[in-house]
């Protein structure tokens, strides 16, 4: 056995745990990100458009 | 049903039922003394009935090249058909091992109707079959309006239609005859697992090409889901299932893991399978279907990609919460708690986004079954949500776990999250994509919407009351340090509970027949009038602040 029990519990303990906060951060960030917020309003309201063919 | 596609593309399709049969004779010829050659008949009898119904067709008239004005929604149809299908098959079944579990004799003493065997048929036929076909169906639905872009070819998504519904068929036949390979929910043998990654490999590529093409921007969220699910599934299914055959000519096979890391592996799936096929595909038909049906946009957008982001990070990691008290290392299932109690974050944030969604447009709610359909699933989206997380703290498992709750549990979210999502983006969807103004009975659609609300709430309060006896009467002891009750004094006491459930499960069943009745015969609708010259009805629209139509 390469990696033993002990390894593990401690990569899941500091590196899982930094990796999750550092997800989080950007999530927020790319969720906050005040230019996104009008490609985010179009995107709610395009599903309501009556068009019903694709667009060629 | 091939009449849409041209002749070169016919003639693949023949192509490909002939590589089926070829293989099914394979199958067949190797596992002649096995299960396996029952299944390899299977699939020849049925790749050679669908080679006679696509020669039956093959010299019809070819679509016309303004077929690519349109979106390809045949796949979809096909779809919703067979999930209707299994929905009335898988709830037969489940209300026939209900009414089994309250009077045994209901096995009527045969092998196949037993209630082992018919167990994963019930859940096969309902998560797989009608869940995993609304999802397919959906998906296309979805992701092509999204995108406003048609799917590029023909072919692949009949492919992906057809060929799961095989899978379907293996899986559902295989356990009447025995063949199961043991892992709950991923009981079909290494044959059948090899062709569901032939067809879900193809169904993300098709899922990719056409956000390829899409004339969107951005990639509206209910993509996001759909996306996941598929891919997350692929991942699941392919590890969970790794498995050596006894021999090519066996349909035994044994899974390479071992021991507490097989139970790990089993239950990183299970609890996956829940998370990803009947939450985040059916999270992206609520995020599309609910605020389509009620004329408003998603309540917030951002809320939207938070609690994806959540949800996709932490139920990855909730699976070991089945664990408890087990083999498995204490600080693994500590790990699985605690995301499993997080997780109640982002599931409310997507309840809550639903339900705040509605503001506004309440009075639809209150005259359209459809969108009450989605409104109640929002609403025990939450409720079981918030169970889950609550059953998955260690203490409150120890009562809970073995016993009926969980069942109760399970059936809050397939009953009343999954099934009803699914009947109220249905019913939203059929007019639309059979170009019909409504659905044949407005009042049919309450009838089911009430049947199929009762029929929940009386099988869930049900379990809930026999779960928490259960779990209390296993852990009485008498004043001399024995158990003060056996294992079948607690049958007994459950007796009631047992008819009351399967009373709650026919209830849902009659609901969903009433729904197949009602697509049916607006299915069979004649054709209305064509509006104008082009021969597709726009979406029906759904004016704001006008008068409120009667239910549908």
């Amino acid at each position: 056995m390469g990696v033993t029990h002990d390894a593990l519990v401690w990569l899941a303990k500091s590196a899982g745990l930094f990796y999750l906060i550092g997800l989080s951060l950007l999530v927020l960030a790319y969720t906050f990100w005040p230019s996104n917020k009008t490609r985010f309003d179009r995107a709610a309201k395009s599903i309501l458009d009556q068009e019903d063919r694709p667009c060629r | 049903m091939i009449g849409h596609l041209t002749r070169s593309e016919r003639q693949l399709t023949l192509y490909m039922l002939l590589a089926v049969v070829i293989t099914g004779l394979a199958m067949l010829v190797a596992g002649k003394d096995d299960s396996l050659g029952v299944h390899g008949a299977l699939v020849m009898v049925v790749g050679i009935a669908a080679i006679f119904g696509v020669i039956a067709e093959f010299f019809e008239p070819e679509p016309t090249e303004n077929r690519l004005d349109s979106y390809y929604d045949e796949p979809s149809r096909i779809g919703i058909v067979f999930a209707m299908a299994w929905a009335a098959f898988g709830l037969f079944v489940g209300a026939w091992v209900a009414w089994q579990l309250a009077y045994p004799s209901l096995n009527f003493e045969a092998g196949w109707t037993s209630f082992g065997r018919l167990r994963p048929v019930h859940t096969t036929s309902v998560i797989f079959g009608f869940g995993g076909n609304a999802l397919i169906a959906t998906s296309f639905y979805v992701m092509q309006r999204t995108s406003r872009a048609r799917i590029p070819d023909q072919i692949s998504p009949l492919f992906i239609v057809f060929g799961y519904n095989l899978f379907c068929l293996l899986a559902v036949s295989g356990y009447m005859i025995g063949v199961t390979q043991s892992k709950e929910y991923a009981e079909p043998e290494w044959y059948a697992d090899i062709w569901l990654v032939i067809v879900w490999v193809t169904y993300f590529v098709v899922y990719m090409r056409t956000l390829l093409h899409r004339k969107e921007p951005h990639i509206y969220v209910a993509n996001w889901y759909y996306l996941a699910f598929v891919l997350i599934v692929a991942v699941l299914h392919i590890v969970n299932n790794l498995a050596v055959p006894v021999s090519f000519s066996s349909a035994k096979s044994y899974t390479i893991f071992a021991g507490v890391q097989d139970a790990m592996t089993q239950w990183w799936y299970g609890h996956n399978a829940v998370a990803f096929f009947l939450t985040a595909g059916f999270l992206g038909m609520m995020y599309y279907f609910l605020p389509k049906r009620a004329g408003r946009p998603l309540y917030s957008y951002r809320m939207s990609i938070i609690s994806f982001w959540g949800i996709t990070f932490f139920y990855l990691w909730a699976g070991s919460h089945h664990l408890h008290y087990t083999a498995l290392p204490q600080w693994v299932q500590t790990l699985g708690m605690t995301f499993s109690v997080m997780l109640l974050v982002p599931s409310w944030t997507a309840a809550a986004n639903a339900l705040l969604t509605l503001n506004g447009a309440w009075h639809r709610v209150r005259d359209d079954a459809t969108l009450r359909f989605m409104m109640v699933a929002a609403v025990f989206y939450g409720l079981t949500t918030f169970e889950g997380s609550f059953l998955a703290i260690r203490a409150v498992n120890s009562l809970s776990h073995y016993t009926d709750w969980t069942v109760g549990h399970v059936h809050a979210g397939a009953l009343g999250w999954v099934a009803m999502i699914t009947f109220g983006s249905i019913y939203a969807a059929v007019p639309w994509l059979w170009k019909r103004e409504n659905m044949y009975s407005p009042r049919l659609v309450e009838v089911h919407f009430w049947l199929a609300l009762a029929g929940t709430i009386v099988y869930v309060l049900a379990m809930w009351n026999s779960g928490i006896i259960q779990g209390l009467m296993w852990r009485t002891y008498a004043s001399d340090g024995t158990l003060a009750y056996s294992f079948l004094d607690s049958l007994v006491v459950m007796h009631p509970y047992y008819i009351a459930r399967a009373v709650g499960g026919t209830l849902f069943l009659i609901g969903a027949l009433v729904g197949c009745y009602n697509i049916w015969m607006t299915v069979r609708a004649p054709r209305q009038p064509m509006a104008g010259p082009e021969a597709d009805y726009p979406e029906p629209r759904v004016p704001v602040g006008s008068v409120p139509q009667a239910a549908e």
